[in-house]
């Protein structure tokens, strides 16, 4: 045996716990000391965070230092503070045990000003962070002093971070960290994820520059003289040629399989609606039998209803507790910490708790809805049972019919340990804006550097020349064809030809507007109490905050008004500047519940098309819920079911309208885009459609004339309506006027510093100080299309909100593969998608039964 | 969940059944004998006395953020509401107009203007009385462009000044509040800027292309029309007089 590479300390200490250095922890150590960048996947419970900080515990074990030379070490970055401050603890132990000086420090968004004022003047060893606090810390005066003695770089959860605009963010920064520290090298940690490779480029430099160029001052030179033509060309080439750099792979295999079943309440489920009112029996049972349950949902409208469910269960009074990203940050510590010591026997919780910390105790996961894809519920449910070697349990509760087979999608998914991690991304443009303001702040910057220091994130490997000059034009004067403001300009070109700040104004407001999440404007729950003496009268401004609902929806609130939140039914007493008013309501029927906006994921590729693989084959209906096979049947008997490439389009009258519903299995926000498209294409061939519906499988339309009868005439008529040339002419006409392009406007609007990010509490500042995002956006498109900010939101509505490029790959898909039935009534595939017809909104416990009520109706219809 | 079935805004308030009164291109208004147009870009027409209305143009909005702030709005508001401005020109030939005050977004606002914008401005006056009436954000503005200044017009029964004042009076046309009335059906709700009117006094709509608005709901309207208004909104292509039961708060 060799030589343990861990110093005696080590060894000593690993034995003492009874433990073993394991074979990825030590390739990590080696690869770290030998400048290396690493890419360390493995699943919950192997020991990772451990590993990530080993070769950094150990540099520093064996350091002789005075107080006085302490330099930052090892930057580490987590998605969540809470994760940091979990990391920070755990740290304690190996450290304080084997008796190491090492200083750890957190730095968040709550570390008070004094205390980041002295990390800067006298550093710690490891500094946990966030991605937000680490933009922050380079666009410090102080950053290269700060960071340049870095040596290592460690990203936790990286496979989660990365495909957002915060991977952007942290992108550019770990380029910059690059550059301050060429010395560093990155540590990522991941979960098991299907495309590694992405994330390996992520960690290290892409583009690097001809070798010839860094060796020789004088072709330096004279690169930097023909640099803007040249550049592009590089851009261009780059990609040719050679494999792109990528950070080594350690891989961790398995380790128990997970016990992972659907759960089955033997009888049938409804046919639309997500709560899963049925099943909330049998899950309180489960909590019943075992130690500490994790209940995943989707939204947090389904966590308020399961919460009031299962609590009206709660014979036994269980302590179950609530966590969801709108209640108040104290409400949340608290319920975490309950948990922690072991107090709780079941939490209902969002994708807040989808991450990173330790539950200790967790013996099973409970997981709500469709899976939605399969990366998601596996880290779920590696979320029980935190040791690597016994299997994770969990159930997954089918809302209804449809969702069943998704729940058996992911079951073989996670059977075969296959994920469905999205392609990498293609780096934001408003998020470089943000960059660019920042790196002015911490000093003086050449324009082709940076550009040459940006192209190495990945990300942004492709931006050509040009585009990084358009938004450098952004960031100093608007980029705007009319020259306004070429006097005011945030940045300005030294007569050495660098950039800078203009002043301590705008270093400060780049500071206020740092970060790549907007969130929709929110007002606080205040819980307050009748005056006395004065019936119907609050007092506002006193009680105890519960949490935060979207401003939209505390306006279609009338006083009186009674909804779920928190757990609690309130009652709405009015707004008050940012508050929303509301008192206990009493013996209330039929609450309505806050609706969130975007909290919702679509059904992932992936898990699409294993859904369609299980239609396509009659032969695999055998796994299924004999409810669900029987229904399938019933499809085919009534009507057909489209093969696996293939989608089933069905027309038919119902009452006094003419229908058309088509299964893509797409999603639901690929599915309203195509809604959006298929209606103006029917208008034009005057069908007067007059809406549309959508869920993650499909959509209905239903118009005024009859489109079978059209179908019937023209042959190709089916297949021209779906036809891929929609994403020109229509889609560009519709996304002018789609208020969720203006949405994706406004997020890219804030991010890129356009206007200014409005803070919870910060008061509202007059009606003629706040500008609407929409009134910008429509005078910047009537008279400069072509605008970067215009460009950024059209880059983002082809991934985000709009699912434009999944709906590309649909169509592509599908082209001379449609299948079309015309029938006289609704089949039993459609009446899935004609129950969304109309609801608008989910009203308290009573939707989902009603709901069961008219589709009962419905299908009679259908089989009669 | 939500917004799972999609239509057109104004198809929405019509399909859903709210008591709309449809008008054409414009509706109709008496005011202290007058009769008068409510144009649907926000504009009133006294056809009689051929003089065009506009209120709170906001003018040089977007510069004067950038002056003063550091946001660099879009420069093309000034483009964007003179455009429109001409439009309403063209189709109706005044003989006067008169902006009812906050033309320009600050004092600096004709110092800032854009040579075209300007040039744009005095095309528009050619042939045409034009009158700058003040209001509080140009108040000092008196010169640095044509036409003539002044704190308030009469023009037959009707006083046109910035400000509502607080008493109770009769033929009055106002702005300075940017009006804007909001409707919600089934949790959808479409907000637009609006006229208001209790059929003796008047408030314009902001006609500035970067104007927001202060919904009519709010307690600035009520001790203007202590017996109630109707609020004509602006549709895409037409005015909505909707009655304030029907309107909600923001």
């Amino acid at each position: 045996m060799p030589a343990s590479p861990l110093p005696q300390r080590f060894t000593d200490w690993f034995a003492s716990r009874g433990w073993q250095p394991r074979a990825h922890q030590l390739a990590l150590l080696e690869n770290a000391r030998a400048g290396r960048s690493t890419l360390l996947v493995a699943p919950t419970g192997a020991g990772k965070t451990l590993a990530g900080f080993l070769p950094s515990l150990v540099a520093l074990s064996g350091m002789k230092r005075k107080p006085t030379e302490y330099r930052l070490h090892t930057l580490y970055v987590s998605p969540l503070k809470a994760l940091a401050v979990d990391i920070a603890r755990n740290l304690d132990a190996p450290i304080d045990e084997m008796g190491l000086s090492i200083r750890v420090e957190t730095r968040t968004g709550d570390t008070p000003s004094h205390k980041r004022t002295r990390q800067i003047a006298r550093p710690p060893d490891i500094l946990l962070t966030t991605p937000e606090q680490l933009s922050l810390l380079l666009a410090h005066r102080e950053a290269a002093e700060l960071l340049g003695g870095l040596k290592h770089i460690v990203l936790d959860e990286l496979h989660a971070l990365v495909t957002s605009k915060r991977g952007d963010l942290l992108s550019l920064a770990l380029a910059r960290l690059r550059r301050l520290s060429p010395e560093a090298s990155a540590i990522g940690l991941s979960a098991t994820v299907r495309q590694p490779d992405e994330l390996r480029r992520y960690l290290v430099g892409q583009n690097p520059a001809p070798v010839i160029a860094s060796e020789s001052e004088a072709i330096q030179g004279q690169r930097a003289d023909v640099v803007g033509a040249a550049l592009d060309c590089l851009a261009a080439d780059r990609n040719d040629g050679e494999a792109p750099p990528m950070a080594d792979l350690v891989v961790v295999e398995g380790g128990a399989k997970a016990d992972l079943r659907m759960l089955d309440i033997e009888r049938t489920l409804p046919l639309a609606g997500h709560t899963a009112w049925h099943s909330m029996p049998a899950i309180y049972e489960l909590i019943r039998e075992h130690r500490t349950v994790l209940v995943f949902v989707n939204t947090r409208l389904q966590a308020e209803y399961t919460f009031q469910e299962l609590w009206r269960l709660n014979d036994d009074v269980l302590p179950i507790a609530i966590h969801h990203g709108s209640l108040d940050a104290a409400q949340r510590r608290r319920v975490e910490a309950a948990m922690a010591v072991g107090r709780l026997r079941a939490i209902v919780c969002t994708a807040t708790l989808d991450l990173g910390i330790d539950w200790g105790d967790v013996d099973l996961v409970v997981n709500i809805g469709a899976p939605k894809g399969a990366s998601r519920i596996m880290q779920r449910i590696g979320r029980a049972n935190h040791r690597m070697d016994e299997p994770s349990k969990a159930y997954l509760v089918p809302g209804n019919r449809f969702e069943m087979l998704e729940c058996r999608a992911a079951l073989d998914a996670v059977e075969e340990a296959a994920q469905d991690t999205p392609d990498a991304r293609i780096g934001g443009l408003d998020v470089l804006a943000q960059h660019v303001l920042g790196m002015a702040c911490a000093d003086a910057f050449d324009a082709n550097e940076l550009y040459e220091e940006i192209v190495s994130a990945a990300p942004y490997q492709d931006l050509t020349w040009e585009m990084f000059e358009q938004v450098v034009d952004y960031v100093a004067t608007g980029g705007y064809a009319l020259r306004a403001y070429e006097r005011f300009a945030k940045i300005l070109r030294g007569t050495d030809g660098k950039w800078r700040v203009r002043d301590a104004r705008t270093a400060q407001q780049y500071r206020m507007n740092v970060g790549t999440i907007v969130e929709a404007a929110r007002v606080k729950v205040r819980l307050t109490r009748h005056l006395r003496g004065k019936p119907g009268t609050v007092m506002p401004k006193s009680g105890r905050v519960l949490g935060e609902i979207e401003e939209e929806f505390g306006e279609t609130l009338t006083v009186g008004d009674t909804f779920l939140f928190a757990g609690e039914v309130l009652r709405f007493e009015g707004l008050f500047e940012d508050d929303c008013l509301v008192t206990r309501a009493k013996n209330v029927e039929d609450p309505a519940i806050p609706s969130y906006a975007g909290s919702k994921f679509p059904l992932s590729t992936f898990l699409a098309a294993r859904v369609r693989a299980i239609i396509a084959d009659p032969f695999e209906w055998d796994r299924l819920p004999p409810q669900l096979s029987k229904y399938l049947l019933q499809q085919r008997k009534h009507s057909l079911l489209p093969g696996e490439r293939d989608l089933l389009v069905e027309t038919f009258p119902r009452g006094n309208r003419f229908y058309l519903t088509a299964f893509p299995f797409e999603g639901r926000l690929a599915h309203q885009t195509l809604g959006m498209l298929l209606t103006r294409r029917l208008e034009r061939a005057r069908l007067q459609p007059h809406g549309f519906a959508a869920n993650d499988y499909g959509i209905a339309i239903w118009m005024g004339r009859d489109v079978s009868e059209r179908i019937a005439i023209d042959s190709d008529f089916a297949q021209g309506l779906f036809d891929e040339d929609m994403l020109g002419d229509d889609l560009e006409a519709w996304l002018d006027e789609s208020a969720m392009m203006k949405r994706t406007f406004r997020q890219c609007a804030v991010i890129s510093g356009l206007i200014e990010r409005r803070y919870p509490g910060q008061k509202k500042t007059g009606r003629q100080v706040t500008i609407s995002t929409d009134l910008i956006y429509d005078v910047l498109r009537k008279h400069q299309p072509d605008h970067l900010l215009l460009q950024a939101a059209r880059q983002d509505a082809a991934t985000g909100l709009l699912d434009v490029a999944r709906l590309g790959m649909m169509l592509r898909r599908i082209k001379g593969r449609i299948t079309h039935k015309a029938l006289d009534r609704v089949s039993p595939l459609s009446v899935s998608v004609m129950l969304e017809i109309g609801r608008e909104r989910v009203y308290g416990e009573g939707a989902d039964e009603i709901l069961a009520e008219a589709e009962a109706e419905l299908l009679e219809e259908a089989l009669a | 969940m939500s917004d799972s079935s999609h239509r057109f805004d104004e198809d929405a308030i019509l399909a859903l059944g709210l008591r709309l009164e449809k008008t054409a291109k414009a509706a109709g208004l008496m005011l202290a004998g007058e009769t008068m147009t409510l144009d649907r870009t926000g504009a009133l027409w006294l056809e009689a006395h051929r003089t065009l209305v506009v209120s709170d143009l906001h003018l040089e909005k977007g510069s004067s953020f950038a002056e003063r702030s550091g946001q660099f709005l879009p420069p093309y508001d000034t483009r964007e509401t003179l455009s429109c401005l001409h439009e309403v020109i063209q189709r109706l030939d005044p003989a006067c107009i008169v902006a009812l005050g906050d033309s320009f977004h600050d004092a600096r606002g004709p110092e800032r203007l854009e040579p075209g914008d300007r040039a744009m401005v005095a095309a528009l006056q050619v042939g045409r009385d034009w009158i700058w009436i003040a209001g509080n954000h140009d108040a000092t503005v008196r010169e640095g462009i044509g036409g003539s200044y002044c704190e308030n017009v009469t023009i037959g029964g009707l006083t046109l000044r910035h400000e509502p004042s607080a008493k109770v009076e009769e033929g009055e046309i106002a702005g300075h509040l940017h009006p804007c009335g909001k409707v919600t059906m089934r949790g959808r709700s479409v907000r637009r800027r609006c006229f208001v009117t209790d059929e003796s006094r008047l408030v314009m709509p902001a006609f500035g292309a970067f104007t927001g608005g202060l919904n009519v709901r709010a307690a600035a309207f009520d001790p203007l029309f202590p017996r109630g208004f109707t609020a004509h909104l602006l549709g895409d292509g037409r005015v909505f007089a909707i009655g304030r039961a029907m309107l909600g708060k923001d």
